[in-house]
């Protein structure tokens, strides 16, 4: 059957030359409709025999198929440059910067100081807190620093006026942290009272402390962490073991030499100096203080209530401004309070 | 602590290097700070003497000289200094020499003169600034004698950064016996001899304050040149230790103060009247120092005597008209043992220090005086003529050194290791430390210079110290078992941080004390925290507030071109407080405050910009404060625009302020914008609840918009307070979604959209009753706060 051959190629070509969904519909209806070329096909049956109308329904069911078939291809064509279309109007320059709040950042002492409390934690050590002012007892007297006590002049004192405008007596701003272990022995030994033996002492106390001393390495308000371990077993050698492990793990290098040599504190005997030196880097091969470090002065314990026969440790100070600078290469320490966001948000 | 190395070497001398004598003091707790060559590096500079000096025939400035090297022929130099002149002795480079700065000499033409050498500055050698003319050497130097052995100028500078607890180590004698022990090397220090006594001139001496002056030696001497020369020798000494030269009398009491650790003070002996007394100020007593500094007196001040007046502050400085001139003829030499408690910090109460008062108040070997005031006598005699008196001596009780005892299990238990009966004993031996044994224990009598020994810890220290640090060895941590506690109820500061980071805040540390007027205008403190000793003005006062350092921040910020500023501080506040604790007096509570200034997100394309205002900061805080609610207030602030501000109050506790900046503080902080600020307790923050399970309705939920018109003057506090007594049960949520004014409302109206949300838990519910829902609250709306329907 020629002619239905034909018509169904004729359809194709129809739907082929529409682009449009509406129109691919006006065109359906010419070749599908109710008055369309197969609806009349399949009515001019009604006069055909039996015989011809089977042989001719099965042909123009065929071309129906064909059209149909041709349509739904012509359908999903047109669908597709549809969106083809819409997807090229709707496409971003997609470099164009993201929209909203930029982060902001921790200062980098304060990181520095979250990396040390995280790293001890780790080894059980709690974390403690103090005040800023501070009485003479805990910032110094306590500590086996006795007023005139040559010591002092290492430490130069701010002082606080009373209202009437007179020094203070027995006031000051904390010269370092070690006041913050005082109270928190104190009140160990206060809360363990009733125990036979007192559980062990792990802490560490970060903070602001304060000195009249000001210029290119010194500020008169800077970062400290002290620490403390006291049990009934706790050496020196366990002090190397926890400042040397401390110290590579914070550089997170073993690329490390640290050294420990005698210094003087009045708060522990023996004491020591810690100095590291970097293998590589720009630093290579220098020794730089790090932090000063001892054994629990037999005075300290007593001033608090703990039997030093009995108990020991280590304290240990150290300054987190200074290692903030050599981890992240920082030269100046007066950059670290001056508020400046292009050095701060470097930090993000 | 500041000496020469070749001069320590003539006490003891290892066979180590300068570097490893270094190292060897660092380690052993005597830090070398610095060091520092004497001369930079130059060779082939002899001992020369100009023979003849003539014009040069084309130059003005210059001479042609005849030099001896002493060797060969003279040299002919031709030389510019302005005081060549013949018989000088002047150092001289040879041809061939290379001098600091890689500077070689060779034989050249100098004006068509050929010279052969270069006669030198002391600043072309690098030894001093001077370059006024040639180095001129002593009359006796020996003519062809290397310069640096003839001035020793391989020698090398070492500061020491000594601790406290060291004051045997402030002098070379006192490092030799270190060195000497840790280097195991024999010392050798200078023999001293009684000096010959040759009259019979003394002053009588009475110890009024025993206790603050248990020993006290002088000696007259008499007929002594006050304008002696000091040897070359001294001189460089002196000037290498950092101490200048002044006369020979001075020098020589320096120098046994540098060479023993013993302070001596001279007096003129014409100007003491009677005996010489050491006792204590009277209150108010004045005395004028020899740098002239007038001081009046505490009554804790020892004092040196006659019977008179005041002659000197014991131990720390002398009198202004008591002491030694270049005229002095007779003169009256102390040497005195003074307790460190009688010393220490009154030289710093004044505001001074003095070598003798740093000594004395960390303690002088009280067995070596009378040894160093024979060792002045007899450098005095020898430099300075004269003839001695005898020494003399008031004598209390001195200081007794109490045994100390040293328990070897101790030592083990310190330290992680044991040492042995052997190595605790050659330890001890080393540092010349006397002790008998008890059973195992080692009871240790310190040396008279030993300050720092005692308890079994400070012996242990020297254990290790000679033992060497390093070869302690590092055990490994060993970590408790149990678990540190970890509240769910306390939110820790860092995530409260953490929220502000995220939120584009930039976390500052200012500085604790500030400028009084941020207190006066931030806090409204007229009374403020004010520090005794401040190092600035602007550094005065403690802080009440963290505001004042956040708005600085800002002005630094713009100056820097920064124009978006939004920091955040954490940190304590300052407060009087007669019921403050721990501290008594004081209250010293955490804040966390920030500021955003300029525009509320940063600048970026497809959003029109916008400053940050209080709604923008208010937000932060409710965010920061999540998920506890707050209720905002107006409120006065000294700091706060008081139109826009609030104080935030979270459970009925005030915890705080949010809002703009007051337009008064913006001129005179240089402020073209207002920032907005919020200051919280920190406390109030890191309180966390654990979160409560409510059942969530499984029934759809019903929503209507509504709008009304009321009051400009009403705040939505009010009204969402009326609401929730008064509202239908089936309301589950009344939310604020649109604020209008303008056209279509009527001036001194507002329009407010609220979006109402309806839901039983059970139930779905029905149209009816919404409705009647909405209806009931629409009357109580018109009732209570006379509200409009705006359809």
């Amino acid at each position: 059957m020629d002619t239905l051959d034909q018509l169904a190629q004729e359809a194709s070509a129809a739907f082929a030359a529409t682009d449009d969904p509406d129109a691919l519909e006006q065109v359906k209806a010419l070749y599908l409709g109710k008055s369309g070329q197969i609806s009349m096909l399949l009515k001019g049956m009604a006069k055909m025999t039996p015989e011809e109308r089977k042989t001719a329904g099965a042909n123009i069911n065929r071309a129906k198929e064909a059209i149909e078939a041709s349509l739904a291809a012509r359908r999903e064509a047109i669908r597709r440059l549809a969106l083809a279309a819409r997807l090229a109007e709707e496409s971003l320059d997609v470099t164009l910067p993201g929209r909203g709040e930029t982060r902001g950042g921790l200062h980098p002492v304060t990181r520095t100081l979250e990396r040390i409390e995280a790293l001890f934690a780790s080894i059980g050590f709690d974390v403690a807190d103090g005040p800023e002012i501070e009485d003479d007892f805990h910032n110094f007297t306590a500590l086996n620093t006795p007023a005139d006590h040559p010591a002092r002049s290492m430490h130069d004192t701010f002082y606080l006026q009373e209202e009437s405008g007179k020094t203070a007596e027995g006031i000051l701003l904390r010269t370092h942290t070690s006041p913050i272990q005082v109270r928190y022995m104190e009140a160990h030994v206060a809360k363990y009272a009733h125990l036979p033996t007192m559980p062990e002492i792990r802490v560490i106390a970060p903070g602001r402390v304060y000195r009249v001393d000001s210029d290119a390495t010194h500020s008169p308000m800077f970062h400290q962490v002290e620490g403390l371990w006291i049990a009934e077993s706790v050496s020196f050698a366990d002090l190397k073991g926890v400042l040397a492990d401390f110290l590579r793990r914070f550089f997170e290098s073993d690329d490390l030499q640290v050294r420990f040599r005698p210094s003087f504190f009045p708060f522990t005997e023996p004491s020591a100096e810690i100095d590291v030196a970097f293998l590589s880097g720009a630093l290579k091969g220098r020794w730089l203080e790090i932090a000063g470090c001892g054994m629990v002065h037999p005075n300290v314990l007593r001033h608090v209530g703990i039997d030093p026969e009995k108990y020991i440790g280590f304290a240990f100070g150290m300054g987190p401004d200074r290692l903030t600078m050599l981890r992240y290469g920082v030269n100046d320490l007066r950059l670290f309070f001056d508020g400046d966001l292009r050095f701060l948000r470097q930090f993000v | 602590m500041k000496f020469s190395e070749s001069w320590l070497r003539t006490f003891v001398d290892p066979a180590v290097s300068g570097d490893e004598l270094s190292h060897l003091l660092t380690m052993a707790g005597l830090e070398v700070e610095e060091e520092e060559s004497v001369a930079p590096a130059f060779d082939k500079v002899v001992v020369a003497c100009v023979l003849e000096v003539s014009k040069h025939p084309d130059a003005d400035r210059l001479n042609v000289c005849r030099v001896d090297i002493g060797r060969g022929a003279p040299l002919q130099i031709v030389c510019g200094a302005p005081n060549v002149v013949p018989g000088l002795k002047v150092p001289c480079a040879l041809p061939g020499a290379t001098l600091p700065g890689n500077f070689t000499i060779k034989v050249a033409k100098v004006r068509g003169v050929e010279s052969s050498g270069m006669l030198c500055s002391a600043k072309e050698l690098g030894v001093s600034d001077d370059a006024s003319g040639l180095l001129v050497l002593p009359a006796d130097a020996t003519i062809g004698v290397d310069l640096r052995s003839y001035l020793d100028l391989d020698d090398r500078l070492l500061t020491l950064k000594l601790t406290p607890n060291r004051a045997d180590c402030l002098s070379l004698s006192g490092i030799a016996r270190e060195v000497a022990a840790l280097t195991r090397t024999p010392a050798r220090f200078p023999e001293v001899l009684d000096a010959p006594v040759s009259i019979a001139a003394r002053r009588e001496i009475v110890l009024d304050a025993p206790a603050a002056c248990p020993l006290y030696c002088g000696r007259v001497i008499s007929a002594v040149d006050g304008r002696a020369a000091t040897p070359d020798w001294m001189k460089r000494r002196l000037e290498r230790s950092g101490l200048r030269s002044i006369s020979a009398l001075v020098d020589i009491t320096n120098y046994v103060m540098l060479e023993l650790g013993q302070p001596l003070h001279a007096f003129d002996n014409s100007k003491l009247e009677g005996a010489v007394h050491a006792r204590l100020a009277r209150a108010g007593e004045k005395i004028e120092l020899l740098n002239e500094q007038v001081l009046e007196l505490q009554d804790d001040v020892l004092l040196i005597a006659d019977d008179e007046r005041p002659v000197a502050m014991a131990g720390i400085m002398g009198g202004a008209d008591s002491g030694i001139t270049l005229e002095t003829r007779e003169m009256f030499v102390e040497a005195a043992f003074f307790a460190p408690t009688a010393i220490a910090g009154r030289a710093r109460r004044y505001g001074f220090v003095s070598d003798a008062s740093h000594r004395f108040e960390r303690g002088v070997d009280f067995g070596g005086t009378r040894r160093a005031l024979e060792r002045a006598t007899q450098l005095i005699l020898d430099i300075c003529g004269g003839q001695a008196g005898p020494v003399c001596e008031a004598a209390a009780t001195l200081p007794q050194r109490q045994p100390v005892r040293l328990r070897p299990a101790r030592v083990t238990k310190v330290l992680g290791v044991s040492f042995s009966t052997e190595e605790i004993t050659a330890i001890f031996s080393r540092l010349d430390l006397t002790f008998r044994r008890d059973g195992e224990d080692f009871i240790v009598t310190p040396p008279s210079y030993r300050f720092d020994i005692e308890i079994e810890e400070d012996l242990i220290e020297e254990i290790v110290r000679l033992h060497g640090y390093d070869s302690i060895p590092a055990r490994a941590p060993r970590a408790r078992a149990a678990m540190l506690p970890q509240s769910e109820s306390a939110r820790p500061v860092s995530r409260v941080r953490q929220i502000l980071a995220n939120r584009g805040f930039q976390e500052v540390v200012n500085y604790a004390f500030v400028e009084e007027a941020w207190e006066s205008d931030f806090a409204g403190s007229r009374e403020p925290i004010r520090l005794a000793n401040p190092i600035a003005s602007q550094m005065s006062v403690m802080r009440s507030t963290l505001i004042g350092g956040l708005i600085a921040n800002v002005v630094t910020n713009l100056k820097r071109k920064q124009n978006r500023v939004r920091v955040f501080e954490t940190g304590r506040c300052f407060f009087r407080d007669p019921a403050g604790t721990p501290v008594a007096g004081f209250r010293q509570p955490w804040k966390i405050a920030g500021l955003a200034y300029g525009s509320a997100t940063p600048e970026q394309w497809g959003s029109a910009p916008r400053n940050a205002d209080f709604y923008d900061i208010k937000g932060e805080v409710e965010l920061l404060l999540a998920p506890l609610a707050a209720r905002f207030e107006k409120c006065d602030h000294p700091a706060l625009h008081p139109g826009r501000s609030a104080r935030v109050i979270v459970a009925g506790q005030a915890i705080g302020f949010v809002g703009e900046v007051h337009p008064q503080w913006l001129q005179e902080y240089g402020l073209p914008l207002a920032p907005v600020v919020f200051e919280l307790d920190l406390a109030a923050l890191t309180a966390a609840k654990l979160p409560q399970y409510a059942e969530v309705s499984r029934q759809p939920p019903a929503i209507r918009d509504l709008a009304i018109v009321v009051g400009n003057e009403l705040q939505l506090q009010q009204l969402i307070d009326g609401l929730a007594a008064n509202r239908p049960a089936i309301i589950q949520d009344i939310r604020l979604f649109d604020v209008y004014t303008g056209k279509g409302v009527a001036p001194g109206k507002k329009s407010l959209a609220f979006r109402i949300v309806m839901q039983d838990t059970q139930r779905t519910l029905q149209d009816a009753e919404v409705d009647a829902a909405m209806q009931q609250l629409v009357a109580y709306l018109e009732q209570a706060f006379a509200a409009q329907l705006r359809v």
